[in-house]
């Protein structure tokens, strides 16, 4: 409700604003699609042929298209504006004919494109209000070529939702390469997943129910990713989490599905406690109490007029925040627990919403990290290490998983970490371009694992897969790029990103990876590591999938929580087969992208002076996405890849498929054909020969025991120890007093019964018993589960406290 | 009671109509709301809450608000005793007299509102003990209105949003399935 | 008039509603003498507002009787639930809250 009455205002104010191309100005329809798919759905979905299921796909396939003509446009914006220092007429954009095509729209202006604008300014345009503003700045000089002069501008439009005691309550949209990004990738993404959903949810009984919060779940993020303020992006991060649970939740019949969700939510109130408290700080510190725009505190942040110290308050609970909903080492925990959702969800969670929002949140914020943290010149900070640490921790428990989408969870959560050590190290570009890299390949093989259970009914590894490579072999060539592109093998789109994290770290002069933003060897390391637990895991992970012989096929009765997925009734017996086209165009679409979208920011020197590389190909998505040198992003410097660097560290992930390949693919198999079984490990592997490797998978395998101190240790001591504990007082003390009393009584009451008439001795007994009972309920009254008692107990000790205090402070 | 009339006593203009007017309903107000917690009939309750509600009424007219004292009539008098009265319907409560309406706290709760009005009447005349109020004359809807959407918007919608909550969660709670 | 007039009746109602919560066995009781202690609070805010001349004390009176008929809305439902659960609305028989 509250994204459809801001979006709507907005578009009162765009349509007089002059500053941008048509679909810049008007992005905020790109939301406003699905949101109103939500409600139709909803309201009308059950009524309609398909159920629902076309209304939204109509709305997302239109949203995508907007999204990628607003991306086209923006990168005609970026390359073409101009601006020279105050004059709003001279923002060059046509508004007049640009509402039929996208682009185009400034033909005659690049050529004005001189060297007058290397000004570095945000200017309120002089509209009436001043409502609509146009970030100026110029573009980072270092990237050469003709057209690199241009500053980068992003584009806001902001319309007042309501005032309060001198306090604007905006919304409107902030259009840069980011969120331009974010929309492509969300928009993208969702429809793959729309079109999965159709067969993989097919016949589900809440089918219509689903896709309404597909689209509220579509919606809310790209809300969440236009926000041009935060209070809007509290708003939008809250939408996504509530969406979240109802989808990871969508089989709530069955416990686990909904202690999953529920333990989702639970996770990321503890994160979003961070959240509040990071905003309001920067609401005061850096909005001056009076403004929520996300540019203008972006801008008091790297103008220095900050108190560091609010600074440091503010990025270390928005990283707690980022903990929580991106999964960071230890707030993970509810990410892999999210997997009791319906694979789809699963998919469009990990790839390109939910997680994805703490990233987004910190690109969008970070002169706040940048400054906080201190991450220029430092070599260690709360953010990079805490990714740091994810992304190993959540590596290695990826190995023992028997669940493949669990396997892919960890494996989310240690990207992740690459993303939140990447921003931690300064490196912003290399992190947002792991995110949109990510996307693909995840997505990709979410979908591909999610093909394969449809196939076997199971996501179990262990006992229901191997050999799908010969009954899914479509299936098994998408797999099989998504895991190559996600272990980081040139040249396909992981390797890209990863290399330039690992740049980014500027870590040792060995590799001759210079220039970054302080020597973080540590976390080089860390990815280093990363990068080979990575391959490692995903070779296992096809192993145990795809190669070997079927282990399934002994009867589907005794599936656990995800039996849902077993609804294709022709699949009960006999072999798995392929699945449909619905399922298998997103997968080679999601596989094409895997393959390319690498390649939109080869790094510099890559093939300099070649005919092969031109420099329009280098560092695109650098000089599209960077707001560098722009008033609201601050001074990042940038490593320079080596070649060193990237032959070492692909060396590392083969060593890594490496080892795993020897293990899996060469012992485990040829014990399988000697056995004449179709194994899942050595009998006699390192775990049962090494009593510290063993204690290691015990650790791993309870994931790092944090689920027990959450449930176990916070919640049952307060639950459990500390209630128990006085209870035990309770029976022990209290009541063994007042039974032996009793027994005691009863006793000399037989004594006495022996002896003397059973008429008269009998009163005195049963009274003696009962003033033993009223004695006992006296004194368990404390603790009598009736409310009013504690209520009394609660007013008298009000009045008691509330005495002291007068007679401390007033008489 | 006594301390009540201690402080209307206090009172330099004890004469005047306005002060003799508010004892009075005071202590009608004071009585009823005894009645409300001591009676055995919980529809003879509800009414004897109708006799305080339109006490506070009278105090809010007193104080020159009144649009809250206006409010009060339409909100307490005309929705929510209904509301109690077909909540007592509902319920089947017991109609007559019953012995078992008080639980076995009296004593402690006794203790416990008489201690609480103690510390709270030694703070008040601790710390008001001679202001007064001067009311020139009634606040208009006017000006409580402006405030309302100017400088209290921000309340003034979460209460909004909190009534739209309760009303979710009374559906909710009270519908059979 | 002095403010303490108005601040003593409404601690005299606020002890007597508090003296209701704590005897009552019926629920519907308790919820009257919630009201009661609404009412004090609303009296005090009105009385503070006088004194200071602020609309703001009236305000949010205004807000409270929302509030309280949320309240109300609310705590029939519960009791509503509570009566078809049970077929009694005692209190002294609701006393799940122990360890």
């Amino acid at each position: 409700m509250l994204s459809l009455f801001a979006l709507e205002s907005v578009s009162e104010v765009s349509t007089v604003v002059q500053d941008a191309n048509w679909f810049l100005e008007h992005a905020w329809i790109i939301p406003l699609l699905p949101a109103i798919s939500f409600v139709l759905i909803l309201f009308f979905g059950k009524r309609l042929p398909k159920k629902g299921a076309e209304i939204g796909i109509t709305a997302v396939a239109v949203s995508f298209l907007l999204a990628v003509v607003t991306g086209w446009a923006w990168l005609d914006h970026r390359d073409n504006v101009v601006f020279d220092g105050g004059h709003s007429e001279s923002v060059v954009v046509d508004d007049g004919h640009g509402s039929d095509d996208g682009y185009g729209t400034d033909d005659g202006h690049s050529g004005d494109a001189t060297a007058d604008e290397e000004h570095a300014i945000v200017v309120d345009d002089g509209t009436t209000n001043g409502d609509d503003r146009v970030s100026l700045a110029v573009a980072a000089a270092e990237t050469g070529g003709k057209t690199e002069a241009h500053p980068y501008v992003a584009v806001q439009q902001t319309t007042q939702w309501f005032q309060s005691g001198g306090v604007e309550f905006g919304a409107g949209i902030l259009v840069d390469g980011l969120s331009v990004m974010m929309l492509f990738v969300v928009t993208l993404i969702s429809l793959l997943v729309h079109i999965y959903s159709t067969d993989y949810v097919g016949g589900d009984r809440r089918y219509t129910h689903f896709f309404a919060f597909l689209s509220l779940f579509t919606a809310s993020m790209l809300f969440f990713v236009l926000s041009d303020n935060i209070l809007q992006m509290i708003v939008g991060w809250e939408l996504v989490g509530v969406c979240s649970f109802a989808l990871i939740g969508h089989w709530w019949e069955e416990k686990p599905n909904s202690d999953a969700a529920l333990k989702a939510f639970i996770t990321n109130r503890v994160g979003d406690v961070g959240l509040l408290v990071g905003m309001i700080t920067l609401f005061f510190a850096a909005g001056g109490g009076t403004t929520f725009d996300t540019v203008s505190i972006n801008e008091q942040v790297v103008q220095g007029n900050v108190s560091h110290t609010a600074l440091v308050v503010a990025a270390a609970a928005l990283t707690a925040a980022v903990m929580s909903k991106s999964g960071q080492f230890i707030l993970h925990t509810w990410l892999p627990d999210a997997m009791a959702g319906p694979t789809p969800v699963s998919a469009l969670i990990h790839a390109a919403t939910m997680v994805v929002a703490g990233i987004f949140m910190v690109a969008r914020l970070y002169p706040v990290f940048f400054e906080g943290m201190s991450i220029g010149g430092s070599s260690i900070n709360l953010l990079s290490t805490v990714g740091a640490v994810t992304l190993v921790g959540a590596g290695l428990l990826a190995f023992v998983q028997d669940d493949i989408k669990k396997v892919l969870a960890y494996s989310t959560v240690s990207q992740l970490g690459y993303m939140a050590m990447a921003l931690g190290v300064g490196a912003w570009t290399a992190a947002v371009f792991h995110l949109f890299t990510h996307a693909f390949f995840k997505a990709n093989l979410f979908l591909g694992s999610g093909s394969v259970a449809h196939a076997v009914h199971s996501f179990d590894m262990k006992k229901d897969m191997g050999g799908m490579k010969k009954y899914m072999p479509r299936t098994f060539w998408t797999f099989l790029i998504g895991s190559v592109a996600l272990a980081g093998l040139p040249p396909l789109a992981g390797f890209w990103s990863k290399d330039e994290i690992l740049v980014g770290t500027g870590g040792w002069g060995l590799f001759g990876g210079t220039g970054g933003n302080g020597a973080y060897t540590f976390h080089l390391s860390m990815g280093m590591i990363g990068a080979a637990l990575t391959a490692a895991y995903m070779t296992r992970c096809m192993y145990l999938t795809f190669f070997g012989e079927w282990r399934g096929g002994h009867g589907h009765d005794d599936h656990g929580h995800d039996s849902h997925d077993a609804h294709d009734a022709h699949g009960h017996h006999g072999e798995p087969h392929e699945s449909g086209p619905r399922i298998l165009v997103p997968l080679y679409v999601l596989s094409g992208f895997s393959i390319l979208v690498g390649l939109v920011n080869l790094p510099p020197g890559l093939f300099s002076g070649s005919a092969k590389s031109p420099a329009s190909w280098q560092e695109r998505f650098l000089h599209y996405m960077e707001p560098a040198g722009s008033s609201y992003f601050p001074a990042v410097a940038h490593g320079t890849p080596s070649w060193s660097l990237a032959i070492v560290s692909t060396a590392i992930a083969v060593l890594g498929i490496g080892m795993a390949f020897w293990y899996y693919f060469v012992r485990v198999d040829r014990l399988s054909k000697q056995t004449g079984q179709s194994l899942t490990g050595l009998p006699n592997g390192l775990t049962s020969r090494n009593r510290l490797a063993k204690a290691g998978h015990t650790l791993l395998v309870n994931k790092y025991y944090l689920d027990h101190l959450y449930t176990g240790i916070i919640a049952g001591f307060t639950k459990g120890r500390l209630a128990r504990a006085a209870y035990w007082v309770n029976q022990n003390v209290l009541d063994r007093t007042v039974n032996v009393a009793g027994e005691t009584a009863v006793r000399a009451g037989r004594v006495v019964y022996e002896r003397i008439d059973q008429g008269v001795v009998d009163g005195l007994v049963n009274s003696a018993g009962r003033v033993s009972d009223s004695t006992g309920q006296e004194l368990r009254k404390i603790n009598s589960g009736q409310v009013q008692n504690y209520a009394a107990l609660m007013f008298a000790g009000a009045a008691v406290l509330a005495g002291a205090f007068i007679i401390l402070f007033a008489l | 009671m006594s301390s009540l009339l201690a402080a209307v006593s206090a009172d330099a203009d004890l004469m005047v109509a306005q002060n003799v007017f508010f004892a009075l309903i005071s202590l009608v107000m004071v009585i009823a709301a005894v009645r409300v917690v001591t009676t055995g009939n919980v529809v003879h309750a509800a009414l004897w809450l109708v006799v305080v509600l339109a006490g506070v009424a009278v105090q809010f007219l007193f104080l020159g608000a009144e649009f809250v004292a206006v409010t009060q009539v339409l909100v307490y008098i005309g929705a929510v005793i209904v509301l109690f009265l077909f909540g007592v319907m509902l319920t089947k409560a017991s109609m007559g007299d019953d012995e078992s309406v008080v639980n076995e706290r009296r004593g402690m709760a006794g203790m416990v509102g008489l201690l609480l009005f103690a510390v709270m009447a030694i703070a008040l005349f601790d710390s008001f003990g001679d202001k007064r109020v001067v009311i020139d004359e009634p606040q208009s809807v006017n000006t409580v209105s402006d405030s309302i959407f100017s400088q209290y918007i921000v309340p003034f919608e979460a209460v909004s949003v909190l009534l739209l909550a309760a009303l979710i969660g009374a559906i909710v709670l009270a519908r059979k399935d | 008039m002095l403010l303490n007039q108005f601040l003593l009746l409404a601690a005299a109602l606020f002890c007597i509603g508090v003296y209701g919560v704590l005897v009552r066995r019926s629920a519907m009781l308790v919820l009257m003498s919630i009201e009661l202690i609404l009412n004090a609070v609303n009296i005090n805010l009105v009385a503070f507002g006088a004194l200071t001349d602020d609309v703001g004390g009236s305000v949010f009176a205004l807000f409270t009787i929302a509030v309280a008929a949320a309240e109300v809305g609310i705590g029939l439902a519960i009791v509503l639930l509570m009566y078809r659960n049970r077929r009694s609305i005692d209190l002294a028989q609701v006393d799940l809250l122990k360890g």
